[in-house]
């Protein structure tokens, strides 16, 4: 346990938790809504909002929330209101966020690329002090946001049409949601980055369910492999010289690969146990009844 | 069959378009407290475009909307409507339960407030009304298209509502499963319960309905009594032609005029 010695591991530790925490316990919702790439898009987004926080030399953590957060509700926007083309304004929204990434990261005097390329894929040793504090904050509104409003949030994603009978304010829920996908970006991208953060969201959850057939033990599940793939993928990069970002996403690929397998042999025992003992899993033919009934030929 | 008690659901002159193509051209549909209405048509007729007018998730173009006496867009007690959407196959990305399904439906009543016991046996309650409560915890993936219309009836019927909306609730669904709506349907109606129905024939809910609103190409082509037995009502100029049923000895009349 020697790597609990380092301040800088502490600090990762601290951020990898976070994140393992708070970006599966969003992502359940775009999973959900079956928008399980918005994630992705709102990093490319975040991007110019680090070049931005290098050009105008302020916290590029904070500048990408910032910025992560318009994008997001930009998103958001197209889907309410241009319908048809839809998938082409949120493309221009996505490259045009990584482009002004690049162009914004080059014109600033103390900014390179292979600055730009430790948000892109994580870089646990260079997460600051003031960077944790923005961490915890940042994953303080994600955690209060996914799991206080759970059943609202829960309604919304499953059934707009429906949420809006019951009388939820539908608009601002989803709107919640994109701004706290977004702020959940930020969170990882400092551990995982910009280009993986959407994996932490998705794939914990989609290993989840592999094993669950309720949205609270999906969540659950799904918190926990988040937790246990962003602490391991840490610890291992102090040990082995491998990037933090990319060892946590293989691991929580892993991790769904072993309980898809081991699902398999689960559902079948569950759908022989939910067959009522009269139902049989084949085709009966009924007997024949009385000879008095036979149908003559 | 001439009801007065207050108008629950009220749409004057209402048009609607859908995608630049007029679906409803200025429709009139009143609905009294204590009714059953049938809202019937063939596909494309524009029922479900009506109802779904009244739930304002699609804009009206013109006309009023009016639920409770108060205009759609200003009206704000949802907990008094009950919903029952067209039952699509698409699930959510995630799995939920049976359970899970039908408290989202009391959040009509407690909105951003806790849930608390009360809120649970009422989600109890209403599983137990549609014969669902032995699978309370079960995916709802794993509910056959009739059981996965109780639980979205389930749903409507948790919040108490004084109004039920409910578009084609026996499309797709089992023969048993009918039998149990019905039933489910007419305790609701016995309690006091106003429905709005969408069906694409009476069936089995037959019985149950006062009133038949017949559209065809987003205009009303007839409005009163639901065409019963043979010979209980004449209309003139009606042609009781049923296009399911052909060549019954003993035809079940819409209404629809040839």
């Amino acid at each position: 346990m020697d790597f609990l010695n380092y301040a800088f591991m502490q600090r990762a530790l601290l951020a990898a938790v976070l994140v393992g925490v708070t970006a599966p316990a969003i992502g359940i919702y775009l999973v959900q809504r079956r928008q399980a790439l918005m994630g992705d898009g709102i990093g490319h987004v975040a991007m110019t909002g680090v070049g931005l926080g290098f050009l105008l030399s302020t916290s590029p953590v904070w500048m990408a929330t910032a910025v992560s957060v318009l994008g997001a509700v930009l998103m958001e926007l197209i889907r309410w209101y241009g319908r048809t083309r839809g998938d082409i304004a949120l493309a221009m929204l996505f490259y045009g966020g990584m482009a002004g990434g690049v162009m914004f990261i080059n014109m600033a005097p103390t900014g390179s690329n292979a600055n730009l390329t430790t948000y892109l894929f994580g870089s646990l040793s260079t997460v600051s002090r003031s960077d944790v504090l923005a961490i915890c904050l940042l994953a303080a509104f994600v955690v209060a946001v996914t799991v206080g409003l759970r059943r609202q949030l829960f309604a919304v994603s499953h059934d707009e049409e429906f949420a809006r009978v019951t009388g939820l304010p539908v608009r601002a829920l989803n709107l919640l949601t994109a701004v706290t996908a977004a702020v959940t970006v930020t969170v990882a991208m400092r551990v995982v980055g910009l280009l993986l953060v959407s994996a932490l969201m998705v794939v914990p959850v989609a290993a989840a369910q592999q094993l669950t057939r309720s949205f609270a033990a999906t969540f659950a599940i799904a918190v926990a492999i988040g937790v246990t793939v962003t602490v391991s993928g840490t610890i291992t990069s102090f040990y082995q010289d491998v990037p933090p970002g990319a060892t946590i996403v293989l691991l929580t690929i892993a991790a769904f690969v072993v309980l898809a397998a081991l699902a398999t042999p689960v559902a079948r025992r569950r759908a022989r146990a939910d067959g009522s003992p009269g139902d049989p899993a084949e085709c009966v033919i009924p007997a024949a009844r009385g000879a008095g009934e036979e149908i003559g030929v | 069959m001439e009801n007065t008690g207050e108008p629950v659901i009220s749409l004057r002159g209402v048009r609607a378009d859908l995608g630049g193509r007029p679906v409803l051209r200025g429709i009139d549909l009143g609905v009294r407290r204590g009714e059953v209405v049938a809202l019937l048509g063939a596909n494309g007729s524009g029922k479900s475009t009506a109802v779904r007018t009244v739930i304002g998730q699609v804009p009206v173009t013109a006309g009023t909307v009016e639920l409770f006496g108060t205009p759609r867009r200003a009206f704000r007690d949802w907990a008094r409507v009950g919903y029952v959407p067209q039952r699509t196959t698409a699930a959510g990305g995630v799995p939920a339960t049976v359970t899970e399904i039908v408290s989202s439906g009391r959040l009509a009543r407690t909105g951003f407030g806790l849930f608390r016991g009360g809120d649970r046996r009422a989600v109890r309650d209403a599983l137990e009304r549609v014969g669902m409560a032995d699978r309370a915890k079960d995916a709802v993936t794993a509910l056959s298209g009739g059981q996965h219309q109780r639980v979205l009836i389930a749903r409507a019927l948790v919040g108490r509502p004084e109004l039920l909306i409910m578009d084609e609730p026996m499309a797709g669904v089992d023969l048993a499963s009918q039998e149990i709506l019905a039933r489910t349907l007419k305790d609701q109606v016995e309690a006091g319960t106003t429905v709005l129905l969408v069906l694409h024939e009476l069936g089995p809910l037959e019985p149950l309905i006062d009133r038949a609103v017949v559209l065809r190409d987003g205009c009303v082509l007839h409005d009163g009594p639901p065409p019963r037995a043979v010979g209980q009502h004449a209309l003139p100029g009606h042609d009781h032609v049923h296009p399911h049923a052909p060549g019954t000895t003993d035809p079940i009349r819409t209404g629809l005029l040839s």
